[in-house]
């Protein structure tokens, strides 16, 4: 899949060459000053040797810093490489990141890996290769000219002259990667542009040992946490009994955890202590019934800022829109629970994880386990799909505070499904005001908005603090902070295409960061943008509705973008829009955005079916990734966010009482399933020489705005709140 | 001691008879294809063939399996001889992260051996235990009604 990756995206150095130690920065390194400005993360990892390596045996490894997390990533450097290099797909392994040897190039996240670490590959590669012709043009007095690459093996006039492999032991790649490199035209790739299949599927397809999950080490110890009953409870007494297995207790402030042989006595131990804790436990969450009234509170003291500000406000005005929207917090509901396996080794700390992030992961085991950086490795290893920042680093710092008791052997932490909806970061919830005014013919005139919200990052690595979550139940605890806004250069948090891309003459767009922060958030995909397009789609409906002109037709009005223009025609052309009929109990609505207004583009048009609740049976996408690596994978990509679009839409709140997340279990937090999963059409505009945007999240939130859209047109309401469920629809806001 | 037969061999495991067949095909026998996901039946990753038919391995005991014959997605195929369905599940690239996928792929096995050919309708009833998070379920089911198709043929 092309530049699908997932979560939230982050400011790059180049943005923000002076970072406070609590910001965003998608690398740790920097280039020497005055050194020059090399593609994506290469910028800050200067070295070939770090990115690729080959071997006499006739192989090229590459060793991103970007991550598998189910979206292809692999696949899709592994192409870029291959092609740049002139060799068979099928000699290029990609090996898994391990901080600190692999590039540091951040977070997997944002939808920037292949923005970021295939346009770094693309440009290691071709200098690899440029290397590699100058060697052998040397060697053998032919011009570099007249030297062809053909799977590994250099061609002269009279024949092979050589080749990679002849040359891998040659430490040719010792070097910085140069700042010019023969990079490929568009019409001569082979390779990247089709839709070679995904290299990690097999694996899961035949059962074998991919996930961390399904990592042995011999002697290997299984490990579980037993969780506070609420949020904000402190152990108060452990009463003493016999456990199965020999099972072995960690205690340390209110973090509980047990250690067993197998993974039966340890779930069986920890039920068994379970029993046996004593908390002292109080009120911490808001009422949910109440939570718009409690964000609006809230936002009194909160930190209010400007998002987005231009022209003037209009003398003269026609027609004002006042409208609210709000969506719950949500869950990432990963079919895999987290998991980490860490071992002790004298002072040194080794962890194998799935997180997004094995630098930032890195950074915060060894913060709050007040140990240097150094003594800590961290190898990804693949874990179930991941959409955000979930539980995968807070696993991390368990299973290592569970491993500490045991030195040098093996400790395999699984959470629960309880923990994983319970306890992992959520997507906060959010309140967006919206006032629209147009003139007498509809053109839109002034748009303002107040976005408020918790920040959408507490990602670990980058604050003074570790965000992990036992760090905060430790005998001597680390504070929680509320959560940040990555910077809007980086896309921004809550406010993520809270902007309209329609063009405006006046525009004020405001939002408030929560300084509290009852229930832990983070990144989900899309962040704030799962709100922020429906809310701005729908106010654009009504105005057109007001205006008396088709949804289609009033953007197209307001739109200057031609990659937008193009995006919502083709989306209207699938779904056949202008031809569509009225059916009584259906309806079709539209919904576009450009994600982070500087990413992929897509329009979606939704066809729902209002029965005793809302089910959406049809989606059609069209998208915009400017350059397709892998033109199935990123078709993939946008196929799922749109149904992950739909579960959000018709599904998903996160429930709590004032004490515990009680949705912790499949029954309480539904997902789509099978049966209720719309059919999906997806066209992707391909334009080889622009440059790659990721795919993993730009589906997503126009979705939800397109069901909105099919909503008002079968019942003729505006869904104000998420989910679109009888209840929140008959409620309004 | 709990003998049932293992993907066409007799396997014989020394554990607790309370164990979950899960943690007993994931510890002492070694597999990793069936996969946890909930422990509560509500997401079918860790779905099992018990003597053909569908089960939950999280909470099925594995003692309730003695004499029987359990099949895995390991025992579906292999890269050198898939099951039409997994070779059907790389023909479609019907995955993303592929967690979901050893549950899935025995459930549509036990549907194509009870009915060969079965319509979309019957393909997602047949399905619909088991959670797919990514998105990956219409070429999921398009993988399924191909497997059908190679198998007929």
């Amino acid at each position: 899949m092309s530049a699908p990756d997932r979560g939230e995206p982050e400011a790059r150095s180049e943005t923000r060459p002076h970072l406070p130690s609590s910001g965003f920065t998608n690398v740790t390194g920097g280039p020497p000053p005055g050194a020059p400005k090399l593609p994506g993360s290469l910028n800050a990892n200067r070295r070939l040797s770090q990115w690729l390596a080959f071997h006499a045996d006739g192989r090229v490894t590459i060793t991103p810093g970007k991550v598998e997390i189910g979206q292809g990533i692999l696949t899709t450097l592994s192409q870029i490489a291959a092609e740049e290099l002139d060799v068979a797909l099928s000699r290029v392994t990609a090996r898994a990141a391990v901080a600190p040897e692999a590039p540091d190039e951040g977070v997997t996240s944002g939808s920037l890996s292949t923005q970021d670490s295939g346009s770094a590959m693309r440009h290691a590669c071709a200098a690899a290769r440029g290397i590699f012709l100058q060697v052998v043009a040397q060697r053998t007095g032919i011009p570099v000219e007249d030297i062809t690459v053909d799977d590994g093996i250099f061609h002269g006039p009279a024949g092979p002259i050589g080749s990679y492999w002849a040359l891998a032991d040659a430490a040719l790649l010792d070097c910085e990667a140069p700042a010019e490199a023969r990079v490929k035209p568009a019409a001569a790739r082979r390779i990247a542009g089709t839709s070679v299949p995904r290299l990690d599927l097999p694996d899961k397809v035949f059962g074998a040992a991919r996930y961390v999950h399904d990592l042995r080490l011999p002697g290997m110890l299984h490990a579980r946490v037993v969780r506070p009953p609420s949020r904000g409870a402190a152990l108060t007494a452990l009463r003493e009994g016999p456990l199965p297995g020999e099972a072995r207790v960690v205690r340390g402030g209110s973090f509980l955890a047990v250690l067993a042989a197998t993974e039966w006595d340890a779930e069986t131990a920890a039920a068994r202590l379970a029993a046996r804790a004593e908390w002292a436990e109080r009120d911490t969450l808001p009422e949910q019934a109440g939570l718009p009234d409690w964000l609006r509170e809230a936002a009194m003291r909160g930190e209010r800022s400007e998002v987005a500000a231009r022209g003037t406000p209009p003398a003269t005005v026609s027609r004002r829109l006042k409208r609210q929207f709000h969506r719950p917090y949500l869950a990432h509901a990963s079919i895999g629970t987290s998991c980490a396996v860490a071992r002790w080794q004298g002072e040194a700390l080794e962890v194998w994880s799935h997180s997004q992030g094995p630098y930032n992961l890195r950074a915060d085991l060894a913060k709050a386990l007040r140990i240097p950086d150094a003594r800590v490795t961290v190898r990804h290893m693949e874990g179930a799909g991941c959409y955000g920042h979930n539980g995968a680093d807070d696993v991390a710092l368990d299973a290592a505070l569970a491993a500490r008791a045991v030195p040098g052997t093996p400790v395999r932490l699984l959470w629960s499904r309880a923990e994983e909806l319970g306890w992992a970061p959520f997507s906060p919830a959010m309140l967006v005001e919206i006032e629209a005014d147009t003139d007498a013919q509809g053109r839109l005139l002034s748009w303002r908005s107040h976005i408020i919200s918790n920040g959408h990052s507490s990602r670990p690595g980058r604050a003074p603090e570790p965000t992990l979550l036992a760090a905060s139940m430790l005998a001597e605890p680390f504070p929680v902070k509320p959560s940040i806004n990555p910077p809007m250069a980086g896309g921004g948090g809550a406010p993520r295409n809270g902007v309209p891309l329609y063009a405006i003459p006046h525009l004020a767009i405001e939002t408030t960061r929560l300084l509290e922060m009852p229930i832990r958030t983070s990144a989900l995909r899309g962040l704030g943008a799962t709100l922020n397009v429906w809310s701005i789609e729908s106010v654009m409906d009504e105005l057109a509705e007001a205006a008396g002109e088709d949804p289609l037709a009033y953007r197209l009005r307001h739109l200057e973008d031609p990659r937008a223009i193009a995006v919502l025609e083709r989306a209207a052309e699938l779904a056949n829009w202008a031809g569509r009929s009225k059916r009584e109990g259906w309806g079709m609505g539209l919904g576009m955005a450009r994600y982070k207004n500087s990413g992929a583009w897509a329009a979606v048009v939704a066809e729902i079916e209002a029965r005793e609740r809302i089910f959406c049976r049809r989606l059609w996408v069209a998208g915009d990734v400017g350059e397709t690596v892998n033109p199935d994978g990123a078709a993939n990509q946008y196929e799922g966010g749109a149904i992950h679009g739909a579960s959000v839409a018709l599904l998903e709140q996160v429930r709590f009482d004032r004490r515990r997340v009680t949705s912790d279990n499949w029954d309480a937090y539904p997902i789509l399933r099978f049966s209720e999963v719309p059919e999906v059409t997806t066209s992707l505009i391909d334009r080889p020489d622009q440059p790659f945007l990721g795919a993993g999240e730009a589906a997503m939130a126009p979705t939800i705005a397109a069901i909105a859209g099919g909503i008002h047109d079968a019942l003729g309401l505006r869904p104000r709140a998420l989910p679109f469920t009888p209840e929140t629809l008959a409620a309004g806001i | 001691m709990v003998q049932f037969t293992l993907n066409g061999a007799a396997v014989t495991l020394d554990i607790p008879p309370d164990t979950s067949l899960l943690h007993a095909l994931r510890g002492p026998a070694g597999l990793s294809g069936p996969r946890f996901g909930c422990g509560t039946e509500g997401c079918g990753a860790c779905m099992v063939l018990v003597e053909g038919v569908p089960a939950y391995a999280c909470t099925l005991a594995a003692s309730a399996c003695a004499g029987k014959s359990v099949t895995t997605v390991e025992g579906l195929g292999t890269p050198d001889a898939p099951h039409p369905l997994q070779a059907a599940v790389l023909a479609e690239q019907a995955g993303q992260c592929g967690y979901c996928l050893s549950g899935i792929l025995v459930s549509a096995a036990a549907l194509l051996a009870k009915t060969p050919d079965p319509d979309e309708v019957a393909i997602r009833a047949a399905l619909d235990p088991h959670l797919c998070r990514c998105g990956s379920h219409n070429r999921i089911v398009r993988a399924v009604r191909r497997a059908a198709r190679e198998m007929a043929a």
